[in-house]
């Protein structure tokens, strides 16, 4: 806080006053600002001590090793990388898993075929696409049932948020795991998981845009004598859509990362190609994933920027809100 | 009411826009989601969805959904010189020579399994009782195995050599030759307070509090409570001590990273801002660093520090801190590129250093925006560190990959489970709470 005069004395008495009062409150702001400062402080060194004690390697002395490692995780040449992409044989290629580009191909007819890398990240961007559809579609319809101006029924709408909350923060790992023990191992599993927390995240976001939706439409819908189900479909479906629209797309940026971390533990797709690879040290196989993974995240993200801009304008951009 | 022709195209002329749709404002709704149709439709075929459900072992499903909430006693009756003695497996709920209220043996060699008023199994060597609603249905043990009687009903029923009787939820019997293994279902969760081995093993949660403050100590060693956290704790069915460890560590993993983000992100933001640093080179390279940053999934570095340093919460934490600050960076940059310019240009006008500038000019602005960016992905970061953890960084994800990986640890899933959604809950709240402290309340 900029200090206000320099001179008190010349000042009349109760301005005096006025003055005192103000830089001990300053002074009190400040002293609280440093405690809070302190203590975030303090917690994040104990965090930072506790987390080296878990870890089964220590950080100081992992450091060197963490370069030897990035050292040593290099490919023969810079083109095995493509090699590896595009599932052409290696020159290396001595019967080892390592350098075995061509036995993973998709064959669509006897000479064409699909590199294994591309196919397995269409399943990771097909999961993401289909669980965003899926959740996004039963979001839409519950939404509508946890605002506040369109449901009267308190009880309906503390049902339904408390449902939201919860699958919203449901681990996602377990709906996968649940139902890979009941279909082995595969992408339904994946697109469960991911759609059940779409629909809590989406909905939440919904119900708060249908929240802030100008009611008027909906008057003179109602004074002409229409249903709920007219009113929510012709006053607030299309106010509410480009916004609706662009979380959606938000969402599917958020999804194509989820799904390639569930494929990891289980779900498929390129995330389990990836973990695989790099446990097993196939350098120039993990720079081709994380290559293809980059472009395809990039890719994805400028789309639906663009996209989202087109429909309501620079105001798209809420992260926190969309990410949570 | 109905107007004349002369009327309607009057109105039809006035307001061509309202009567003459082009194509996409009439048929887009439709069109989209007739593609989006066809989408789901290729997907199902994509993704083998029918035949995957089709060998889905949903009878399977329906114990492990019952396993979160309840528990299973799986004793063994084994038939041995003319007598019956049950035999429990290492993993078996009971003390050794606890009486089992609902496991009776009698002095003949005999034993009774009670399952419900009216349902029990009374074993003997020779003839295993079936009670149903109170009707007995002997089941003969031949020495080819057991013989279900031929007025059995459906609940009963003969599967070559071995007799399977259903009792609902209450449980179910395998009747063969020579054993008759025993399911008897309980709701709740068994042990949860101490394991078998425990010396206080069968106390409850209020007879726990009673030994808590009765004088005499059970161990002279320590403390009553004392012991009750160390048994507790040390509980080798449930592991809560491990599992609250591990919970801890993904706190930590979000809250460090989180953090760390938050830390690096803000001045490196100050430089990607247009409007803060007038260096388009530097702009645009601090942005791009940040995309990078962001656009590597949270899997890449995961996975990729997990190699470096080994499993543990420092990977999650570097795996968290590097996706995050590419995305804070960016949110952050925006932020201070809509800044009000006029407390910025006051702050100049009086001749202050670039430094006090931003320091009284911008920060003030933004910094509500900042925290508040920054306690958002902390309540995400809680839930994404959960599987951060299973591809092996650390935390409960591992565990509960563990747990779901045996097939037999439902409850120990759903516990896990609801400390997760505890937590969530809780941090959801904290996070909410200061931000409308800052901020003002949002709805």
């Amino acid at each position: 806080m900029a200090d206000i005069a320099h001179s008190p004395n010349s000042l009349s008495p109760a301005n005096q006053t006025l003055l005192r009062h103000y830089r001990s409150q300053v002074m009190t702001r400040r002293v609280y600002s440093l405690i809070s400062v302190a203590l975030v402080l303090i917690a994040l060194l104990a965090a930072m001590n506790y987390a080296n004690a878990a870890n089964s390697g220590k950080f100081f002395e992992r450091i060197p090793y963490m370069f030897d490692f990035l050292k040593n995780f290099v490919p023969r040449d810079p083109l095995e990388i493509f090699r590896a992409m595009f599932d052409i044989e290696s020159p290396y290629y001595d019967g080892s898993l390592k350098f075995d580009y061509t036995s993973d191909r998709h064959y669509i007819t006897d000479s064409l075929y699909i590199p294994n890398f591309i196919y397995q990240l269409a399943v990771t961007v097909n999961i993401a696409i289909v669980s965003t559809i899926i959740g996004g579609g039963l979001a839409f319809l519950l939404c509508f049932f946890a605002a506040t101006n369109l449901v009267g029924a308190g009880a309906v709408r503390w049902f339904m948020r408390r449902a939201m909350e919860v699958m919203r923060a449901f681990p996602e790992i377990v709906v996968a795991g649940l139902l890979t023990a009941v279909l082995s191992i595969g992408p339904i599993a994946a697109i469960a998981a991911i759609s059940l927390h779409t629909i809590g995240a989406l909905g939440k976001l919904f119900f708060e845009v249908v929240e802030n939706a100008d009611m008027k439409p909906e008057e003179g819908l109602r004074s002409v004598g229409a249903n709920w189900l007219e009113r929510v479909r012709y006053a607030i479906v299309p106010q509410v859509m480009p916004n609706f629209v662009s979380y959606t797309l938000l969402r599917t940026e958020i999804n194509v990362r989820a799904s390639t971390i569930i494929g990891a533990v289980g779900g498929g797709g390129i995330g389990e190609v990836f973990r695989l690879s790099i446990g097993r040290d196939h350098a120039a196989k993990t720079y081709a994933i994380v290559i293809l993974l980059l472009v395809t995240i990039v890719a994805i993200d400028q789309f639906s920027g663009w996209l989202r801009r087109r429909l309501v304008g620079n105001q798209s951009f809420q992260m926190g809100g969309g990410a949570a | 009411m109905s107007i004349s022709l002369a009327e309607k195209t009057r109105l039809e002329k006035k307001y061509p826009e309202v009567f003459k749709l082009n194509f996409m404002r009439r048929w887009g709704l439709l069109v989209g989601l007739g593609v989006t149709l066809l989408y789901v439709i290729f997907c199902w075929f994509f993704f083998n969805v029918g035949p995957a459900l089709q060998n889905g072992k949903w009878d399977r499903a329906a114990i492990y959904v019952q396993d979160w909430y309840s528990w299973r006693a799986q004793p063994r009756l084994r038939f041995a010189d003319g007598k019956v003695t049950a035999e429990w497996s290492s993993r078996g709920q009971y003390a050794k020579g606890a009486e089992i209220d609902w496991l009776t043996s009698h002095a003949d060699g005999t034993m009774t399994a009670t399952f419900d008023s009216d349902d029990r199994l009374d074993v003997s060597t020779r003839q295993v009782d079936v009670y149903l609603d109170g009707v007995a249905y002997p089941v003969a043990i031949t020495a080819d195995g057991a013989v279900a009687p031929a007025d059995a009903p459906s609940a009963i029923r003969q599967d070559r050599q071995k007799v399977l009787v259903d009792f609902g939820f209450a449980g179910q019997a395998e009747i063969r030759g020579n054993q008759v293994t025993v399911q008897r279902r309980f709701l709740g969760w068994a042990n949860f307070l101490y394991d078998p081995r425990s010396p206080l093993w069968g106390n409850d949660l209020f007879s726990t509090v009673g030994l808590v403050f009765s004088g005499d100590r059970i161990n002279p060693a320590k403390s009553n409570a004392q012991l009750v956290l160390d048994e507790w704790l040390g509980n080798r069915v449930w592991q809560h001590g491990d599992i609250l460890t591990k919970l801890m560590q993904t706190l930590v993993m979000a809250f460090v990273g989180t953090l760390f983000a938050t830390l690096v992100a803000f001045p490196f933001a100050f430089i990607a801002a247009r409007n803060i640093t007038a260096n388009k080179p530097a702009n645009w390279l601090m942005k791009r660093a940040f995309d990078f940053l962001r656009s590597i999934d949270m899997l890449i570095w995961a996975l990729f520090f997990t190699r470096g340093f080994g499993p543990g919460p420092i990977p999650g934490i570097a795996a968290i801190f590097f996706t995050d600050t590419g995305a804070l960076g960016k949110v952050y940059a925006e932020a201070l590129e809509n800044v009000d310019d006029k407390q910025r240009e006051g702050m100049k006008s009086v001749g202050a250093s670039p430094a006090a500038v931003n320091r009284f000019g911008v920060v003030p602005q933004v910094l509500p925006v900042f925290v508040s960016q920054s306690l958002y992905f902390w309540e995400s970061n809680t839930r994404s560190a959960t599987i951060i953890g299973a591809v092996g960084a650390g935390g409960i994800g591992l565990k509960l990959l563990e747990a779901m990986g045996t097939n037999s640890d439902w409850d120990k899933v759903a516990y896990m489970v609801l400390l997760i959604l505890m937590v969530v809950f809780l941090f959801d709240n904290i996070s909410n709470a200061i931000r409308s402290r800052l901020i003002g309340p949002t709805h």
